[in-house]
């Protein structure tokens, strides 16, 4: 083992590999170093300090996410003194907005005040549609912090709700630039940044126009990306966040042939949300528009739900049994009578391998002709 | 794919799609990525914007991805031959080929070298519209790189050269050396989520699984043995396009059509109606009452995505695991329960306790499918060709050889496109995809928030073209070809050029493909969905 490239992290040894941060060695060997602005895949910036380590020698807490390690660092990841800092930063995050959920403990008139004044909106008359899903809500549990010494901030911006898919509350919004990120550095759409020049800072778009009007291709991956509720889909925000009664299904997109790996959100029968897979391919929690919001077909009312058959030029409904007798005796006689070959089949590109299987399997097998197609011909 | 398939001898992407991000050059033409294949256009533009990668768009509309190119080159519809020519001509002159590549991996360079020789940059200027030095740059720029990747889609093949164009394509890389590399290849993206399963399953008139050729007398007994069934069809079948035209004429009697609507998708729509009329007996199975649903004697309702269980496989080679998440409305059933049942009616028993069990009959008849199966697909997919359960997978095809050995150079000579302007029909029209909605909308439409970022059909056209017809933004016209007419509003648009209007072909009140032409590509069938002549007027 080459001895420079080791590290000791909270008293153990470690190697790694050149470019190596701190916070991918202990990752790698099963430290759970908190973060919160960090997103993977994307350029570290260290701006929220929320993964912070002890580094001996160094007079300052360095964020972990952008510190390259180094021969002979030696981290402590969980001091008393790290702790104290987070707890710090976290306070400060969760008194920057209307972080409604269960963290806050204000005395009693003006916890009162507060929850009537962040319900104002209608958007906010239940809970933070993130609750239960948030960072930093997670944070503030895990370091046990509870803002009494911060009033609650005012409302800067009111809640962007005109385009189908994404609802912006900037009131919920840490700056952590996650979706800036997620926008440029990882779809590469170039929609979003930080507005510099007002005097409060604010994630916009060009002209600081709504993203109906900016040149915003709803991939939602800012959505993905956003820690707490400032970003959140639609769905949610009408539904509400019932984390409990969820279920997660792992499968593949539908729509193009890039085979993105996603999550179903299901509730009660229902597609309620879809969500990106992240660290595997072929898209590392990337979706685009399609796959993360065009999931509506599959609970709409317009599905088949009976076979029909054509009677007296009308289309009814009927059973299995008589559909699929109507099928086989109909197929079997022009079989029998005109040959295999007057039946052609076309699969689809829609169905999976295993149905695409059987259907030539039953054209080639059991009808006994070789004219099966799809009509994707790409 | 019979173009590639003839290069190399596999049709299918020969890359994964990660690779994208470790070349130097990437060349796209024929597809409009950003919006057809969102994900994967997110690693063209990492490439570009983080990994210093240049990229040669070759398209005739102004698209997205354009605006990450070093060249973005506008061929006139149907030219793609060409430019191919061209660029080659260019590189074997200035002697920017691979030689040892060429040598030790390909035959047929004479050939190509005779072929190529009069598509001087100035010939292919006059056919195709591209400046001689964008030509010459681009070709230098691909040619100059260590490894260079080509993506391209539809736009190439839907063309009655597309298999010509596919193999110029082929042409190309090799002739750079740039096949069988980390970083390069050559890549057609699959439009649809399982195309590629489609036909790596036998869902082709000439092939069992693994494109295994039904002509091939020991491949068709190892499959009746498998299938225990006395004797198989040698003859091969009928293409998609050749069962509408036995339909036609009245051969072809009967039709199941499992999860496609031929009455959006199709080329010339209202010949594509009489076809159906036609049929003695249709049969459609989906999930929706489709525009050929509504035409057909008996329709069976099947299971969404997210209702079964199975496989799909993407683009890149990959098998990847679909997975159930709800249960499917009312008395839906799986597909592949559904053709159980009916084989089962005509006296041919399929018992399959679930799907797994098919694929495990998959691996079983399947060489490249061989090493397959549920257990190894729990976390990730598998590139096939996989030929043992422990084989790692393929992910990059090619690699010390060609799956046919060596690498086929074909000499290939312009053809211009079926149908060119004239002065009753003065402007080209080419079809193609948005965004927001998908292929023939059936599931897209069905999404109110899609339905508001992209409500109707439109053609886009420049303003110049605009100007010269008297016609604004937003108006409504007429929009007629020598098969049939539609109307629709008016997109005056950066991403169209003067001559050529584009209209999306996804919806049904009006359908594109009522105007677009059904003159075929001889080898692969496939329709000239990309080019045709249409002319437009004011309502
Ligand atoms: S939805 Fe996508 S394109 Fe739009 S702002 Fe978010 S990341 Fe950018
Ligand atoms: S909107 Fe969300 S992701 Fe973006 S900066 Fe605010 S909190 Fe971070
Ligand atoms: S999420 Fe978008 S890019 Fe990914 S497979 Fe689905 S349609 Fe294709």
């Amino acid at each position: 083992m080459d001895s420079e490239n080791i590290i000791v992290i909270d008293g153990q040894e470690f190697t790694f590999t050149q470019e190596e941060t701190i916070l991918q060695v202990a990752q790698r060997n099963g430290f759970d170093i908190p973060t919160l602005c960090f997103l993977k895949g994307a350029i570290p910036t260290g701006a929220c300090r929320i993964c912070v380590v002890e580094v001996e020698g160094a007079t300052n807490l360095v964020a972990s996410c952008s510190t390259a390690a180094t021969p002979g660092m030696v981290v402590k990841t969980e001091t008393q003194r790290v702790v104290r800092d987070r707890r710090t930063n976290i306070e400060l995050l969760l008194a920057s907005g209307f972080h409604n959920c269960l963290v806050q403990d204000l005395d009693m008139d003006s916890w009162t005040d507060f929850q009537l004044k962040s319900m104002e909106p209608k958007e906010h008359q239940g809970l933070c549609p993130a609750y239960g899903n948030c960072v930093l809500q997670d944070l503030a549990v895990r370091y046990q912090v509870k803002l009494s010494h911060f009033a609650p901030a005012e409302t800067k911006y009111p809640i962007e709700n005109v385009n189908p898919f994404i609802v912006r509350d900037f009131s919920r919004c840490v700056l952590c630039g996650r979706c800036v990120q997620a926008c440029n550095e990882i779809q590469v759409n170039n929609v979003i940044t930080f507005d510099l020049k007002g005097a409060e800072s604010k994630i916009i778009t060009k002209g600081d126009r709504t993203l109906k009007d900016s040149n915003c291709v709803f991939c939602g991956e800012c959505v993905q990306a956003c820690p707490v509720g400032a970003l959140v889909p639609k769905d949610d925000f009408l539904e509400g966040q019932t984390p409990e009664e969820e279920n997660r299904v792992r499968t593949t997109c539908t729509y193009c042939g890039v085979g993105c790996q996603l999550y179903l959100h299901v509730k009660e029968n229902r597609v309620t949300k879809v969500t990106g897979v992240e660290d595997v391919g072929p898209n590392y929690g990337k979706l685009c528009v399609k796959g993360r919001f065009g999931y509506d077909f599959i609970n709409h009312p317009a599905r088949l739900k009976t076979p029909l058959i054509r009677e007296n030029g009308e289309l009814r409904e009927a059973s299995w049994d008589e559909a699929l007798k109507v099928v086989s005796d109909k197929f079997s006689g022009i079989k029998g009578d005109v040959g295999p070959d007057a039946i052609g089949v076309l699969s689809s590109a829609r169905i999976t391998n295993e149905e695409n299987y059987l259907a030539q399997k039953f054209t080639r097998g059991v009808i006994g002709t070789n004219s099966i197609d799809h009509c994707a011909r790409l | 794919m019979a173009g590639l398939a003839a290069a190399f001898g596999s049709g299918a992407m020969t890359n994964p799609i990660e690779d994208l991000e470790k070349g130097e050059v990437i060349l796209i033409t024929g597809s409009n990525t950003t919006e057809n294949h969102p994900v994967l256009s997110s690693y063209i533009k990492r490439a570009v914007t983080f990994k210093g990668a240049k990229l040669i768009v070759v398209d005739p509309r102004k698209i997205p991805i354009a605006s990450f190119a070093t060249f973005w080159l506008r061929q006139n519809l149907g030219t793609d031959v060409a430019w191919l020519n061209g660029m080659m001509h260019v590189i074997i002159q200035e002697n920017l080929y691979d030689e040892d590549y060429v040598t030790s991996r390909t035959v047929g360079l004479e050939d190509l070298k005779r072929a190529v020789e009069k598509y001087t940059p100035e010939h292919v200027e006059g056919i195709t519209g591209i400046p001689k030095e964008e030509l010459i740059g681009a070709a230098r720029l691909y040619a100059g790189a260590e490894s260079a990747s080509i993506l391209y889609a539809m736009g190439i093949t839907q063309h009655i050269t597309g298999v010509d164009n596919v193999k110029s394509l082929a042409n190309l890389a090799m002739l750079c050396g740039n096949v069988g590399v980390s970083g390069g290849g050559v890549n057609p993206l699959r439009g649809q989520n399982n195309v590629q399963g489609a036909c790596d399953m036998g869902a082709l008139p000439d092939v069992y699984t693994g494109y295994q050729k039904v002509n091939d007398v020991s491949v068709r007994e190892r499959m009746a043995k498998a299938w225990q069934v006395e004797t198989l069809s040698d003859k091969t079948g009928l293409k998609a396009t050749e069962m509408m035209e036995k339909a036609h004429e009245g051969e072809l009697k009967a039709m199941y059509i499992i999860g496609e609507n031929p009455m959006l998708s199709d080329p010339d729509l209202n010949h594509a109606k009489e076809c159906f009329k036609n049929l003695e007996f249709l049969v459609v199975q989906d999930i929706f009452l489709t525009e050929t649903a509504e035409l057909a004697d008996v329709v069976l309702p099947s299971a969404s995505f997210a209702e079964k269980e199975g496989t799909f496989t993407n683009t890149e080679r990959k098998v990847q695991r679909v997975r159930k998440g709800i249960e499917p409305p009312g008395e839906a059933k799986d597909d592949w329960k559904i053709i159980c049942e009916l084989s089962g009616n005509m006296g041919y028993t399929m018992d399959y306790e679930n799907s797994q069990a098919v694929m495990e009959e998959i691996a079983e008849v399947t060489p490249s499918y061989c090493g397959i199966n549920y257990e190894r697909l729990k976390t990730e997919g598998l590139h096939w060709p996989c030929t043992g359960t422990d084989h790692p997978g393929t992910p990059c095809l090619h690699m010390d050889e060609f799956t046919c050995g060596l690498g086929v150079f074909h000499a290939i000579e312009f053809r211009p496109p079926a149908e060119v302007p004239d002065d009753e029909y003065p402007l080209y029209l080419t079809t193609g995809r948005l965004l927001y909605h998908y292929h023939c909308g059936s599931m897209t439409m069905k999404s109110p928030g899609l339905n508001e970022l992209a409500p109707e059909c439109f053609v886009e056209m420049s303003s110049k073209d605009a100007t010269e017809y008297k016609i604004g933004h937003g108006d409504r016209v007429k929009i007629a070809s020598r098969r049939g007419e539609i109307e629709a509003k008016v997109e005056v648009s950066e991403k169209a050029v003067d001559g050529t209007v584009f209209i999306p072909f996804h919806y049904a009140g009006a359908a594109a493909n009522a105007l677009t032409n059904g003159a075929l590509d001889p080898t692969a069938k496939i329709p000239e969905y990309k080019v045709c002549a249409v002319r437009i007027q004011k309502n």
